[in-house]
């Protein structure tokens, strides 16, 4: 089944300024394909807080391993849409 | 929001690239409990932890541990000791697969045909007066001799209180000997009288280490931004200490919340199971650590924090540079 990508990306946008406490940005505003980690500052433990977010709002889990992978909001929208389609 | 790009001009954001995307996961591992000097002041000997494990001597063992530590995610092997140049064949355990920065007294020259570009840091306390005093025997005349203008070995200079306005003859005397330098500050885990840091002191050695910073920008390693956390204790307004040190053993760090941290981090004793607190004594009183190391990755690991006003940013990166430097993931 074909998941919103938008709808997501919005989702994971909300997430991430929420945890990561980001200012001045919406999940509209925010670009889902700036670089999350060089031009935010966003560490593997910023994103091992997010994904504990993801896992209990999504029931996936995010293997540490592909941390280095998801450095933009879009690719984290990705990520996890395919990881629901592979368990439908 | 604030971004990097956003902060940044053309210049500092080529800087910037240049660092962003190293990862440096290190740890750090002590290579064996014997030293060849006895120094006043040593956290290794003055906390026992030359006691904590007996060390590992089956060389082959260093080699699988290093297989394993690689396995672990570790791209930077910290190796301390005691004095690790008396154990060369666990040092080539590490060298053979890793970047790897030796520390050292220097008393021991690192055969450079059988380590022809390992990082050695050779620690300098001070004069020869503080040298003999803290340390038993003026250790620079020796180090400089074995060392004079090695392209892969620097002076890590702790600074004593003793040392005020006597920083800048130091600095003169490294770079008399081709090398470069780059300045700590002493933690006097032994108490030794008259060695503790008092704030008014604190704040002149910040000036000495600026002044010098200036006068030597191709001898002496460091930022400015360093030197005002290292003597202030402070970062964007936080105290340093137990509830903010990022070289905490991952293992044995309990804290909540966690703080921002080095990955992965792990200080191993020389027996290869055992593990010890940080990276420095575990009877320090954190909130007086004066650890080099720790506070440059206290700014390293906070890198949002700074992404707040270019000069904040610029301040990181510097700090990350002068990282980047003393372990040879940039150049000089």
């Amino acid at each position: 089944m074909e998941k919103d990508i938008s709808g997501t990306t919005l989702r994971i946008a909300q997430i991430l300024i929420d945890e990561l406490k980001l200012e001045d940005v919406t999940p509209e505003t925010f670009d889902p394909d700036l670089d999350l980690v060089d031009e935010v500052g966003v560490d593997s433990m910023d994103l091992a807080t997010v994904a504990l977010v993801l896992r209990d709002e999504y029931g996936i889990r995010i293997d540490e391993d592909d941390y280095p992978k998801l450095t933009t909001v879009r690719i984290i929208a990705e990520y996890i849409n395919n990881k629901l389609d592979s368990d439908d | 929001m604030k971004t990097v790009s956003s902060l940044l001009d053309e210049r500092w954001y080529e800087r910037y690239k240049k660092i962003s995307k190293l990862n440096i996961r290190s740890s750090i591992y002590d290579v064996t409990d014997h030293c060849n000097l006895r120094c006043k002041g040593c956290f290794f000997f003055s906390s026992d932890e030359h006691k904590a494990a007996s060390e590992e001597k089956d060389v082959s063992r260093w080699h699988a541990f290093v297989e394993q530590e690689m396995a672990r995610g570790v791209n930077l092997a910290i190796l301390i000791g005691g004095e690790p140049t008396l154990c060369l064949d666990r040092i080539e355990a590490f060298y053979q697969r890793l970047p790897t920065f030796c520390a050292t007294n220097g008393l021991i020259k690192v055969p450079r045909e059988r380590f022809p570009d390992m990082m050695v840091g050779i620690s300098l306390w001070g004069d020869k007066e503080d040298e003999v005093l803290l340390r038993g025997k003026d250790t620079f005349k020796i180090s400089s001799n074995n060392y004079a203008g090695d392209p892969h070995a620097y002076y890590l200079y702790t600074i004593t209180p003793k040392q005020l306005g006597k920083v800048e003859q130091i600095i003169k005397n490294v770079e008399g000997v081709g090398l470069k330098v780059h300045m700590q500050l002493l933690s006097n885990d032994e108490g030794v009288d008259g060695f503790s840091w008092q704030p008014e002191q604190l704040m002149d050695v910040r000036t000495e280490m600026d002044d010098v910073l200036d006068k030597y920008p191709e001898t002496v390693i460091s930022s400015k931004y360093y030197h005002e956390i290292i003597t202030s204790g402070k970062m964007l307004g936080r105290p340093f200490g137990w509830d903010e040190c990022p070289s905490v053993t991952i293992t044995h760090d309990n804290r909540t919340p966690q703080p921002k941290r080095l990955t992965n981090f792990i200080r191993w004793a020389s027996d290869l199971k055992t593990t010890h607190r940080c990276c420095t004594s575990e009877t320090r009183d954190c909130s007086t650590c004066k650890d080099g190391a720790a506070h440059m990755s206290w700014v390293m690991v906070n890198k949002r924090g700074h992404i707040r006003t270019a000069q904040d940013l610029q301040n990181w990166i510097e700090v990350y540079e002068m990282f980047a430097k003393l372990y040879q993931f940039i150049p000089w």
